[in-house]
């Protein structure tokens, strides 16, 4: 069993005002010395058996046609633990 | 024979009734169409209405793009067969690929109601051939996600092959670039559109009766066909 964790964010090019916001309301929270915030998605996909390239393979393309917008989104995989 | 228009109901749709009364003031059979049926009913042209379909689980139109009708629906788009895709609609047009570019988040982050001005800059396409090009139209808008963005190749192209539709006057209600409300595809059987034209058809609910050209477009491009 293992856990692949596709990590997917707007392009930098992009305007993120979900990030903006949370950037403007950190020092009202005191939270100072934050230049920049972003947002973006986790996935933790729990696979039924090991993970080998194939598998990885498979995912990089589930990223590409389904959990990321491609036109906006880059996106990034790995494989985070081997689980017993 | 009567020109028959589809209209797609996914989960979470919420204009498709106001999407098939203006296909019938127009003078069409509307079609409901249903998300889980790959048989468009031998429809002659399909509206993809507004709403949140899927819950806008993902992403906006993510997840409708992949929904059996959707196969159908973007094979014969590809074949030539007219489709509008209204605000919601719109973004699944874009997750779809059919259209360049996506939908975000207004950068407000407010969603925005209102009755918004456009101007018609295309009227070569099946859903605008009744308007003039540089006519002004008023229709609601609602959206939190109609934030059009496409990198500046893409823009430029858009832009240069006159396949922007529609543009925002006035006010920019969303941060769409360029102002745009509506792109076609090269062949302008596909069409997006943010706005509403749907829910201004009736002087009882509409601001005006403006948007009821886009049905009524349509219903001459078939019969001309």
């Amino acid at each position: 069993m293992a856990r692949v964790v596709v990590d997917v964010m707007l392009k930098p090019e992009i305007l993120d005002p979900q990030g903006q916001a949370v950037q403007r309301a950190l020092p009202r929270l005191g939270f100072t010395g934050i230049a920049d915030v972003r947002q973006g998605k986790r996935f933790e996909l729990e696979l039924e058996g090991p993970v080998d390239d194939a598998v990885l393979a498979r995912i990089r393309e589930a990223a590409e046609t389904f959990l990321a917008n491609t036109v906006i989104e880059d996106f990034t995989v790995r494989v985070e633990e081997e689980a017993k | 024979m009567t020109t028959r228009v589809g209209v797609v109901t996914f989960p979470g749709s919420l204009d498709d009734r106001d999407a098939r009364r203006a296909v019938r003031l127009a003078g069409a059979e509307p079609v409901a169409l249903w998300h889980r049926d790959k048989d468009l009913h031998q429809v002659d042209a399909v509206v993809l209405p507004g709403g949140f379909s899927y819950g806008d689980y993902l992403r906006c139109g993510a997840i409708s793009r992949f929904s059996p009708v959707m196969d159908t629906v973007i094979e014969q788009a590809k074949l030539g067969m007219p489709v509008l895709g209204i605000c919601n609609g719109f973004q699944v047009l874009c997750e779809s690929h059919l259209l360049p570019g996506a939908l975000t988040r207004n950068d407000s982050l407010h969603f925005i109601c209102r009755d918004q001005k456009l101007r018609i800059e295309n009227n070569g396409t099946a859903w605008t051939r009744d308007y003039a090009v540089g006519q002004e139209i008023v229709v609601p808008l609602k959206n939190g996600e109609g934030r059009f963005v496409a990198d500046e190749r893409v823009l430029d192209e858009l832009e240069a092959e006159g396949r922007v539709v529609a543009r925002y006057l006035d006010v920019n209600p969303n941060g769409s670039y360029r102002d745009i409300a509506g792109i076609t595809n090269a062949a302008g059987n596909v069409v997006g559109l943010m706005p509403h034209p749907e829910h201004a058809v009736e002087p009882l609910t509409g601001p005006t009766t403006e948007g009821l050209g886009f049905f009524t477009s349509v219903l001459k491009q078939l019969v001309n066909a």
